[in-house]
């Protein structure tokens, strides 16, 4: 069965995961992952559908555990604190590390307010509250960085439904970043847009992963080959082989890795 | 910050128990107050005989006349109610209909169903007597078969735009016409959802007192002619608890208490058979 | 060549037989038949409204000639067999008890809507929803019945006595009718009458808010709660605003469970212990009897005019508001 595969990092890893089970109900979708998340740099899992990316994914903020039926044992450590330990803050965790999901979900607010949504919850910009200056800075500063002020900044006060999939997009990402998240899952983020949308969500986090570590799902090889430092292969929910992007693309060492690659299976 | 956040939190989680709480324990009270006054008081003359001479003094009888005259008036109104309810409910899921048009009736149903109860009694009274009718069971039928349409048509439309998009195009498909889609594939489809909004009805009129105040009259005599006056459990329930003697209004307890017992024995009757009758539908 | 003559010589055979046997043409007449007769149906009910509005403002109309509306709706003196027809009294009862019973319906109702939607695991919720529309059909005379033999007493017993205690300073709470049948037992019965409605409809509207916003928001850190108050709240908003007024018109048009427990006086209550007589009470307990009195019965009938018109008013108004509301 699969080991631990330490990866060729020249940091110590900013996610450790230790004998990782998830179950659906019955249903033992991951089996004993173990895997390390480098520092900073594009970590992409790839794998055919339903092999167990998302799950994977979304075990990392602990957002699994809030569908029905879902059982999960193992461990994950961020910066040396498992945060599957019982008093872990679920609240803090997933500040520390945000998602950007698929499809976009605006929340129901302007665009202004989807920015700043974050950073009112956690009062970040508590010191200001007189004038606001701060947290307007704040916001032009997100949207700039998720590549949307210019196209919005004449109209932030307008509902954030009024944008187009890929302007959405981008302020969710604006929206996932106010918060200072040191990782950021980025489950399939441009599945639903269309290719320019989606070029622009990956060169912004291309951007970003100097100093971010980012995390990202997705079924495009290509995607992966474009933006991955490091990427994680996993095959019917176990993990078959990871390794620095350059490396696992030139020389697969499975032979079901090989094989994906090559386009012959999933 | 924090401190303040859990506070909040946990405040208004208590706040929802105790709510939850209080609706359900509110709710459960309503039907233990019945049972607990209406239990003792009921007994097999009182279903099996209409009111003898006295009874509203407190001598024999019983409330047969009401029971009968609410099945009577609640059963022919759903009749009614399911012939003119089905089609519109169909026309409006299945056929191309206008925008503007589509519209206009589902505000009007919205209307009609907010529309007071008593408010159908005074119009269909007034006009019953324009036409020159007395109080009776058909008055009463007429109105209250008013008063369950827009229940019905809500229902059965919900059961009806559950219909798999896709088993509308293979009826199409094989030739059938929307008419025969409608009535053979779609009625067949939905048979559970149907039953549960027409059992939804029913309970509604079975249950309603203002509508057939003026419109069916009450009397004490069996139902016998469509053109009579007709008694009903929930007027059974109101005048006997009007009179004086608390014999005569424990009796009213009683009445309720087998209105209740109807009524949910219906309800729950429909909750079953639509959990069995789904074993045979395509999803 | 001969595979291609027997094709079409097939094909000519099988459409043949199609017209004759199937004749499809009658088939489609008869679809036509009852598409006109839907049609004509959902269009006879759908102008049932007007002529209700129709029937009642003719048959009011003979009071609305010789009365001015606006003594009609503000004067307070109500003799019918002097002539004078003041509906304010009416109006007022009908107000009080329905405000008594959404301040008290709706927190409680919203309340424990969001647990249910929010909080309880689906198994409960299973169990306790039918519950809650099993509820939804008891008739309104056992909610009387409840109210006469529960509430009544408990707010003479119970209430009352702790109000002139705590209370009494405020003349909302004056305690002048000692008989507990009054604006607040009203209010209480129609709260409990109202609960299961504003409960289903807005526990589904809660639970048809996509679970990615919510994960969205727990992903920034928000806590259950702040989701809740913030984000899924606001989206289900006209949702909640429509359940609300589907209580609200319920409550308003409901006669007989009132009825028993209001204790119809024809005055304006000062206090929530004062008696009231809503007009659905007024017409239901005086509709058919007084044909003698010159004018009453059109009045009964404006007195149920204004009961339609409020209630389209509502369902129009908020037609309007949701439309203009909902983005997001």
């Amino acid at each position: 069965m699969s080991q631990a595969l330490p990866l060729n990092t020249h940091s110590s890893p900013h996610l450790r995961i230790q004998d990782l089970n998830v179950w659906y109900e019955t249903n033992h979708a991951l089996r004993g992952i173990y895997a390390e998340i480098p520092t900073f740099g594009i970590t992409a899992i790839i794998g055919p559908s339903g092999c167990g990316k998302t799950t994977l994914l979304r075990s990392l903020n602990r957002l699994l555990e809030e569908g029905e039926g879902i059982r999960v044992k193992g461990q994950v450590w961020l910066n040396e604190v498992d945060i599957y330990d019982r008093v872990m803050d679920l609240n803090e965790l997933r500040t520390r590390v945000g998602l950007l999901a698929p499809k976009p979900y605006p929340l129901p607010l302007s665009i202004y307010e989807n920015v700043a949504y974050g950073r009112r919850i956690h009062g970040l910009d508590v010191l200001d509250k007189g004038n606001g200056r701060n947290l307007d800075r704040k916001v032009e500063h997100y949207l700039r960085t998720a590549g949307l002020w210019e196209e919005v900044k004449d109209r932030l006060k307008a509902p954030a439904s009024a944008l187009s999939t890929g302007q959405q997009q981008r302020l969710c990402l604006a929206r996932a970043l106010a918060v200072e998240p040191e990782i950021l899952l980025c489950d399939e983020p441009t599945s639903a847009l269309d290719p320019i949308s989606a070029q622009g969500i990956e060169e912004q986090l291309i951007t970003l992963k100097e100093n971010t570590t980012i995390v990202i799902v997705t079924h495009l090889l290509r995607q992966a080959s474009r933006m991955a430092d490091y990427v994680i292969f996993l095959w019917m929910g176990e993990l078959v082989e990871c390794g620095p992007a350059k490396e696992l693309f030139k020389n697969p060492k499975d032979s079901r890795t090989q094989a994906y690659l090559m386009g012959k299976i999933g | 910050m924090l401190i303040k956040q859990k506070l909040e939190e946990s405040f208004f989680k208590i706040l929802m128990v105790i709510s939850t709480i209080f609706v359900l324990g509110s709710l459960l009270l309503i039907l233990g107050t019945v049972l607990w006054r209406g239990l003792p008081a009921l007994d097999l003359a009182m279903l099996t005989q209409a009111p003898q001479g006295g009874y509203y003094l407190g001598k024999e009888g019983g409330i047969l006349n009401a029971i009968l005259g609410s099945l009577c008036l609640a059963g022919g109104a759903t009749i009614v109610a399911v012939i003119l309810s089905l089609p519109i409910a169909l026309y409006l899921q299945l056929y191309p209909v206008p925008h503007f048009t589509k519209n206009w009736i589902r505000l009007s149903l919205d209307i009609l169903w907010g529309t007071p109860s008593i408010v159908y009694g005074a119009i269909g009274f007034t006009l019953m007597i324009y036409l020159g009718m007395r109080a009776s069971l058909l008055g009463g039928i007429i109105v209250l078969s008013l008063l369950e349409l827009p229940i019905m048509v809500r229902g059965m439309e919900e059961a009806v735009s559950m219909v798999p998009k896709a088993l509308l195009e293979s009826s199409y498909s094989l030739g059938a016409t929307r008419f025969e889609t409608a009535f053979k594939v779609v009625v067949r489809q939905t048979l559970p959802g149907l039953i549960t909004a027409i059992l939804l009805a029913f309970g509604r009129g079975i249950g309603d007192a203002a509508s057939v105040l003026f419109t069916a009259g009450y009397t004490d005599n069996l139902p016998t002619s469509l053109l009579r006056p007709v008694a009903s459990l929930p007027l059974a329930v109101f005048f006997q608890l009007g009179t004086p003697f608390p014999a005569v209004q424990d009796r009213a307890y009683a009445a309720a208490l087998v209105l209740i017992v109807l009524v949910l024995g219906l309800s729950i009757t429909s909750r079953l058979l639509s959990t069995r009758f789904t074993k045979n539908i395509i999803r | 060549m001969n595979e291609k003559s027997k094709f079409l010589k097939n094909r000519e055979k099988l459409s043949r037989h199609h017209t004759k046997s199937f004749s499809k043409l009658s088939r489609d007449r008869k679809d036509l038949a009852a598409h006109k007769a839907m049609r004509a149906l959902a269009i006879c009910v759908s102008i049932l409204v007007p002529v209700f509005i129709l029937v009642l403002f003719l048959r009011a109309r003979p009071i609305l000639a010789t009365h001015n509306i606006s003594t009609l709706l503000f004067s307070t003196t109500w003799r019918p067999n002097q002539g004078s027809f003041g509906f304010f009294p009416f109006i007022m009862g009908t107000l009080w008890v329905t405000m008594v019973a959404m301040i008290i319906s709706v927190p409680l109702s919203l309340l424990t809507a969001i647990y249910l939607a929010e909080y309880t695991r689906p198994k409960v919720r299973a169990f306790i929803m039918p519950l809650i529309d099993l509820l939804a059909g008891i008739p309104s005379v056992v909610y009387g019945i409840w109210g006469v033999l529960t509430v009544v007493p408990f707010i003479q017993k119970v209430v009352m006595p702790s109000a002139d205690r705590w209370l009494g300073f405020s003349p909302l709470f004056q305690t002048s009718n000692p008989t507990g049948y009054g604006v607040l037992a009203g209010g209480i019965v129609l709260a409990v009458m109202v609960f299961p409605i504003i409960i289903a409809v807005s526990e589904e509207v809660i639970r048809t808010v996509p679970l990615g916003l919510r994960e969205a928001s727990w992903s920034v850190g928000a806590s259950r709660w702040q989701t809740i108050r913030r984000i899924v709240l606001r989206r289900a908003f006209p949702g909640v605003i429509a359940a609300v007024m589907l209580g609200f018109s319920r409550a308003f048009g409901e006669t007989m469970a009132v009825l028993m427990v209001v204790g119809n006086v024809v005055q304006i209550p000062h206090s929530i212990f004062d008696a009231a007589y809503p007009l659905t009470a007024l017409i239901a307990n005086n509709y058919g009897e007084m044909m003698s009195i010159p004018l009453y019965d059109a009045a009964l009938l404006g007195a149920a005019l204004i009961l339609l018109l409020v209630v389209l008013t509502f369902n129009i108004g908020s037609r309007l508001v949701l439309a203009r509301i909902s983005y997001s």
